[in-house]
């Protein structure tokens, strides 16, 4: 498959690298500590980052569900499958980060505000598409219906989040950040951004050459019964 | 329903194939079977017997090839074909906890037909089940259920029936009931069935099927049953 | 009668046959909403102010685990007997089976609602019979069985059958319980209808949003 070209790999690797480089920089040294939250509040220039590119990986799969359902090109299914992987592992992290970022301020590893609920709903949403993954036999059969599944979890993202925002309205709950961003909160946000998503396409290329190389050793398996 | 198609063949199959997880179970059929024509298709478990049927009544999608029934289009036509097939399993299609006329009358709905009670009461007296048409199916010995089976395959007067083992649990008795029926219906017939002697007496055609291709295609007078045996036995390595 | 609808109500009058027979589904259903019910009031004590604040949540945890348990059970009798091929192979499209099975879904759910709404209300003495709730039970239930149908007809055609509807089902129902739950305690504080309007709004946005992608979609499960 082109995208798994092991060129553009290696040209992701290596802007992965210096993004994220210059990110940890600028989170660590150059941008001014938080005035209320302290330093902790630093966490916010990944756990941010990471909600967003969650996001973008879930889009990602719903995009390749549709058109693997219209197109029954094997391919869509693969880059569907990592990239749920993909966003499964960054909801985590959200979730992580989240809960690190949490105890500091308000005493507690959790809190049930709008963004940490929906993304916690959103984990268990991708959980079940890959355990659907996992209990079907059948690899047409597997695809298929994961495609389902990834259609029907982002169809009701908008609808989880905006049933929490109003559920989380009525229990006030602490303000993760208030205010604007000074210039240099928002240069690192932004950079930091970059990163991830480097980060993010990278790591899909690789897992989808994976799995390609699995498909391949099946094929060959199945030649040689 | 749609304008019947002229002189069209009952059955034609080009190039089916199917597979699953890359293992094929089907490997490019071709087979054309004619109105009226009566085709007996014997093969070991494994052979593609039973996918061949499930494709051929629009319930499995082929992974490659075209099939059409009386001119009609398995896939793109779908809803003509099922109208044009009745299809009998060795599983018998019907709810247990429904009586036979529950399960007759809701498959005529399904066929469109226009009077249900009553053609499910003509279908049930044609397979000798009219005293039991108000009881739960799921009292009926297996014999009595294969026999209502049937009767679901008929209710929309089909002009092809595709029959995969019909004779599966049935008596001596049953089964000769069941091939009269066949013989005297006029329809054109694919079935798929274990018992070489049952088989021969029916066909016009006798197929083998192995590891999802045709081995031996002949006319039924053609051939008789130790020929047959022998055949089955060098064509698949099975006793049949 | 438009022979499409035709069939679809024969699809719905089937179900509905074969479980008014058996009584399977909805007597272990009504039996399981009414034990959570009680499981809870047991877990919370009988402190009056602390059920009153956890009486809806406590409801539609019964009506959500109940429904999986209902939603289960609509496309397990198809696989007895391959049932669901010979529907197949009749000239009935795939859509109308998908509307047949959500409505007796539908039915069989608002039938245990109907008979846990008065034995809520009698066991803790609230007013859960009034039209808010009665309104809100009704649409929350149409999005539950527009996405559980789709969901039941996708669960047992793995290895793992029922286990895996809940894992699957559940969070996606999220807002629809969140909702359900809401609107359901302003109404029991006799709030006037203004707040509950935009749950109600939400509830509805889940019910034609899913009702259309899962009526475009099932062909998907149900093909072979």
């Amino acid at each position: 498959m082109k995208l798994a070209e092991p060129r553009l790999s290696y040209a992701l690797l290596g802007l992965s690298f210096v993004l994220v480089t210059v990110s940890l920089l600028m989170i660590f040294i150059v941008v001014p500590t938080e005035a209320t939250m302290g330093i902790i509040q630093r966490i916010f220039y990944y756990h941010v980052p990471v909600a967003w590119v969650a996001f973008l990986a879930f889009f990602v799969v719903f995009v390749a569900s549709i058109m693997y359902l219209w197109k029954r090109d094997r391919k869509w299914d693969t880059i569907a499958a990592a990239s749920a992987e993909l966003g499964v592992v960054f909801t985590t992290l959200v979730l992580i980060t989240g809960s690190i970022w949490a105890k500091p301020i308000w005493g507690v590893w959790w809190t049930w505000d709008a963004r940490l609920t929906t993304s916690l709903v959103l984990w268990l949403i991708y959980v079940a598409y890959l355990l659907v993954r996992s209990y079907i036999a059948e690899e047409e059969k597997a695809a298929r219906f994961a495609a389902v599944v990834g259609i029907i979890g982002f169809i009701d993202v908008p609808i989880v989040f905006l049933a929490i925002f109003l559920w989380g309205t009525q229990h006030p709950s602490p303000v993760i950040f208030d205010g604007g961003l000074a210039p240099t909160m928002l240069a690192t946000l932004l950079i930091s951004l970059a990163a991830i998503t480097s980060v993010y396409f990278l790591l899909l290329l690789r897992r989808i050459a994976i799995k390609n190389t699995e498909i391949e050793l099946n094929n060959i398996r199945q030649l040689h019964d | 329903m749609a304008e019947a198609k002229a002189a069209a063949a009952a059955i034609e199959i080009s190039r089916l194939s199917k597979s699953f997880n890359h293992r094929p179970a089907l490997r490019g059929i071709d087979l054309t079977v004619s109105q009226g024509e009566s085709v007996v298709v014997f093969g070991p478990n494994g052979a593609g017997k039973t996918t061949l049927l499930k494709i051929l009544a629009t319930v499995m999608n082929p992974t490659s090839g075209s099939a059409a029934i009386d001119g009609f289009d398995i896939k793109k036509e779908a809803d003509e074909v099922r109208r044009r097939i009745g299809v009998v399993s060795h599983h018998s299609f019907l709810y247990g906890s429904l009586t036979a006329r529950e399960n007759l009358e809701f498959y005529a709905r399904l066929q469109d037909i226009p009077d249900p009670g009553g053609r499910a009461r003509e279908v049930a007296a044609l397979v000798n089940m009219t005293s039991r048409l108000h009881d739960r199916v799921a009292t009926f010995s297996r014999g009595m259920q294969q026999r209502i089976s049937i009767a679901r395959a008929l209710l929309h007067k089909p002009s092809v029936l595709l029959m995969d083992e019909p004779e599966t649990g049935l008596d001596q008795h049953a089964i000769s009931m069941l091939w009269s029926l066949l013989a005297e219906g006029g329809q054109t017939i694919l079935l798929t069935t274990h018992s070489l002697e049952r088989g021969l007496e029916l066909a016009d055609r006798v197929i083998i099927l192995n590891k999802g291709r045709i081995v031996l295609e002949t006319p039924g007078e053609e051939i008789d049953l130790a020929g047959c045996k022998q055949a089955y036995l060098e064509l698949t390595g099975d006793r049949p | 009668m438009n022979p499409t609808l035709t069939k679809i109500l024969a699809i719905m009058r089937k179900d509905i046959i074969a479980e008014l027979r058996t009584r399977e589904v909805i007597v272990s259903v009504l039996v399981f909403a009414l034990l959570v019910i009680v499981i809870f009031n047991f877990a919370f004590g009988a402190d009056r102010p602390i059920m009153e604040a956890v009486a809806p949540g406590v409801l539609w945890v019964a009506f959500a685990f109940a429904g999986v348990l209902a939603l289960n059970r609509t496309f397990i009798p198809e696989k007895e007997n391959a049932c669901l091929e010979g529907v197949l192979s009749c000239p009935v499209s795939r859509e109308a089976i998908y509307l047949g099975k959500m409505l007796a879904a539908f039915i069989f759910m608002l039938a245990v609602e109907a008979i846990t709404l008065p034995v809520f209300a009698l066991l803790f003495n609230l007013p859960v019979l009034s039209f808010p709730i009665i309104l809100t039970t009704v649409l929350a239930t149409l999005g539950f069985v527009a996405v559980g149908t789709l969901f039941s007809a996708l669960a047992v055609n793995t290895r793992a059958r029922e286990m895996i509807l809940p894992i699957l089902f559940l969070p996606v129902a999220v807002p629809v319980i969140i909702s359900a739950v809401k609107a359901s305690t302003l109404a029991l504080a006799g709030q006037p209808w203004g707040e509950m309007f935009s749950w109600l709004q939400i509830i509805v946005a889940f019910d034609v949003v899913f009702l259309v992608v899962s009526y475009l979609i099932f062909n998907f499960i149900i093909e072979e």
